[in-house]
């Protein structure tokens, strides 16, 4: 899948700079722990944009289209920012077979936002994932560490609509 | 070097042959000492070795299932087979796999004729291209960059331009996201133009399909040449004339001058002139500025300038170094900076109606006719278009001339005339070996006993000598492909380079293997040496050139007593000197 990258601006902090820096003063004589400070960059910022890679890049003296394609190879890594409600919808086989994809679908057309996205508000952002062991609740999606089960696409729109009031 | 007594030999058959090859030798590589070709895609010798085309499958006795003869090693006894029918089954059907998501417009593909996959779909009688026909992502055209177009659609993921941008140190290309998703680009996608690439084209000549192609520019020369207004002028470099023949079948690194410049006259070019001039022109000016450096406590090392490839290298990635690098033109931009002034005034001309075209064996020559400090006349560009080897062969193949057939014509005058120390520019080393022979004379005011500066000859990547020159030693390096430019920058930057002058070519080799030269598949790459075969045969031009030195060149004496006056002159700093600017790695 190709991931979606950010549109939202960049908001680092010096102090998150500084934390990466003390990261790559580690590693940087090493290119094969490339991978490792990718993963703490990624602790640090949530996300790695491209201005972190860019500094990813620089500092650990590597092309940043290296940085670029481990980024994008490896599902754990987002280049793009977790909303304020995280929305994870399982395509896990027994979440697939009961219409998880029907589920996702409507989420997409109702936020606007393909898997991997992340909506401009900074609010919802969206991801597929594989089973997350709640298969006799089947279809399953998860916002933040709230399970929603027995799910049926119309049923989407209420409950995005619930976490929008909170906001 | 390891003798034959110390390498344990291997012995295997193979198609029921017995071999003896080097222990560590691939299947591929004992197969070829025994003249078979194994079928390759995505190998390329040294910088490609990653087995993953499939292509090259051949069946070993005992072995559970095919294996890939470009990594797998020989050992003893083994027995292989290259050409069963479920070898070449197999080979089909990756052949198959492979078209289920190719652009296959073959018709109007630039690659049609040289292309690897489109002779090997041949060989292994692909006879249904869409036999796996399914979905297919499509991917738009980057062509932001001056010299190139990559076209994604026509990608076979083989990662031979990513392996020849690495081996160059650049790496602006790799492949990106996963799975059916898998890209060649750059980081976050950007267009080729906002990233640091060098425009070395490189990642073209080896690229096996219609993927990465020059940006063509012959359209806008033939124009040029139908409009009765202007007057095109076309010149060829030291390179040309010794792979040019390749595009029309004849053996590397045969010299085809006389025919190369019968066939430019064919195009209805109003004048051919030969860069050798240029050349000739660039050693005067570069050894004058190198002796001024010397003499006057100037910025040293001083290094070479000749090669846009480099010149945009040294921008990118060593802005801090720039003022080492010689403020000569290249050959390609003061020819066309002495057409436009020098030879307008000569013929009567307007600079605006002339029309000048470089023959350049580099894609970096397209960018480099295009940068805003190349401006002999006004806002007028020195030279028009740069076009590669590859474009002017395609312009003789459709223009109808028959190149075999052509008889040899000599070059126009005055703007030509090459010396021997010209010539050489085309290989690794050459550009310093004939600044030496101008420098050297100069500076002890007598005859060179000897010609050839052998120390800085050859192939290698870097190459170093030390010469006595009238009492002072001269300390020179030279370096090919931008791999080893980097050493020598490093080194410079760690302050630790006592050299006085260095050369550096872009591209591994020099000129002879620029990215804009003749293609040549991977099974030709792999095993010959394109860079030696082709440097040989400059090297005999020099060797058979009645003026071997710029300085005694009646071309140069003419044109510096009729209008430049002196080297460094106003007038010449002015028409044939430049800047540069520092660029970011990163838009």
């Amino acid at each position: 899948m190709v991931k979606k990258i950010s549109k939202i601006p960049f908001e680092g902090t010096p102090e998150q700079a500084q934390q990466l820096g003390a990261v790559i003063a580690q590693y940087k004589h090493d290119p094969s722990q490339l991978m490792t400070v990718m993963q703490k960059a990624q602790v640090i910022y949530g996300y790695l944009p491209y201005e972190v890679q860019v500094m990813i890049a620089d500092g650990m003296d590597l092309p940043l289209e290296r940085v670029y394609g481990v980024s994008t190879f490896y599902a754990q890594f987002a280049l793009s920012p977790a909303g304020k409600y995280s929305i994870s919808v399982c395509l896990g086989t027994a979440c697939y077979v009961k219409g998880a994809q029907g589920i996702l679908d409507r989420i997409t057309e109702l936020l606007g936002i393909a898997p991997g996205g992340c909506t401009e508000d900074g609010l919802f952002s969206l991801d597929a994932c594989r089973c997350i062991g709640a298969c006799g609740l089947a279809p399953v999606m998860m916002i933040n560490d709230e399970v929603y089960g027995n799910l049926a696409p119309d049923q989407v729109a209420p409950i995005l609509e619930k976490y929008r009031k909170t906001a | 070097m390891a003798t034959a007594e110390t390498v344990k030999m291997i012995n295997l058959k193979i198609n029921g042959f017995p071999v003896s090859a080097p222990a560590g030798s691939t299947i591929l590589e004992a197969a070829r000492s025994i003249g078979i070709e194994i079928p390759t895609l995505c190998y390329l010798k040294e910088i490609n070795e990653i087995g993953a085309c499939r292509i090259c499958m051949v069946e070993v006795k005992g072995a559970r299932s095919l294996v890939t003869a470009c990594v797998f090693p020989v050992a003893e006894n083994m027995e292989v087979f290259t050409n069963t029918e479920k070898v070449r089954r197999s080979r089909k059907l990756t052949l198959e796999l492979i078209l289920s998501t190719h652009d296959k417009n073959c018709l109007s593909c630039v690659r049609s004729g040289t292309c690897e996959l489109q002779q090997l779909c041949k060989e292994f009688g692909v006879d249904d291209p869409d036999y796996y026909a399914g979905g297919n992502v499509h991917y738009a055209f980057d062509d932001s960059a001056a010299h190139m177009v990559r076209d994604n659609n026509k990608c076979i993921l083989c990662r031979r331009c990513v392996a020849a941008c690495d081996m160059q140190c650049i790496s602006v290309i790799g492949a990106n996201a996963r799975g059916f998703d898998t890209h060649i680009s750059s980081a976050f996608d950007k267009d080729l133009a906002d990233v640091s690439c060098i425009s070395c084209g490189q990642c073209i000549v080896n690229c096996p399909t219609g993927a990465i192609v020059e940006k063509d520019e012959s359209a806008a020369v033939l124009k040029a040449i139908n409009d009765p207004t202007k007057f095109t002028v076309v010149h060829t470099a030291p390179s040309i004339r010794v792979t040019l023949g390749e595009a029309f079948g004849y053996k590397i690194g045969t010299n085809v001058q006389g025919q190369m410049v019968a066939a430019l006259r064919r195009l209805g070019f109003d004048k051919v002139f030969d860069t050798d001039f240029g050349a000739d022109l660039t050693i005067m000016e570069e050894a004058h500025e190198f002796l001024d450096r010397v003499q006057n406590g100037g910025v040293l090392p001083m290094i070479t300038s000749c090669s846009p490839g480099w010149v945009k290298y040294c921008e990118h990635y060593y802005p801090d170094l720039l003022p080492h690098l010689s403020t000569c033109k290249s050959p390609q931009q003061m020819q066309g900076a002495i057409i436009k002034t020098y030879y307008a005034q000569k013929l009567n001309l307007d600079p605006k109606d002339i029309f000048v075209v470089g023959i350049m064996p580099c894609t970096a020559k397209k960018f480099e006719n295009k940068r805003d400090d190349q401006h002999a006349v006004d806002d007028l560009p020195d030279v028009d278009v740069s076009l590669t080897t590859r474009e002017l062969a395609r312009m003789i193949d459709s223009a109808g001339v028959y190149f075999r057939d052509l008889p040899e014509e000599e070059f126009d005058n005055p703007l030509a005339d090459g010396t021997g120390a010209a010539v050489i520019f085309g290989a690794t080393g050459g550009v310093m070996e004939a600044a030496l022979r101008t420098a050297v004379e100069t500076l002890t005011g007598e005859a060179l006993q000897n010609l050839d500066f052998q120390e800085v000859r050859g192939t290698e990547g870097i190459k170093e000598a030390s010469y006595n020159v009238a009492g002072m030693e001269v300390k020179v390096a030279v370096a090919s492909g931008t791999k080893n430019a980097k050493i020598l920058m490093d080194k410079l930057a760690r302050g630790e380079a006592d050299y006085h002058f260095i050369e550096i070519m872009g591209c591994p080799g020099g000129c002879v293997n620029g990215g804009g030269q003749p293609i040549q598949h991977a099974v030709v790459r792999n095993f010959h040496d394109l860079r030696a075969m082709r440097a040989a045969s400059l090297y005999d031009a020099d060797r058979n050139l009645p003026v071997r030195k710029s300085h005694e060149s009646p071309a140069m004496k003419l044109i510096y007593k009729d209008f430049l006056g002196e080297p460094g002159s106003h007038l010449a700093h002015e028409l044939l000197h430049t800047s540069y600017v520092a660029r970011p790695k990163y838009k």
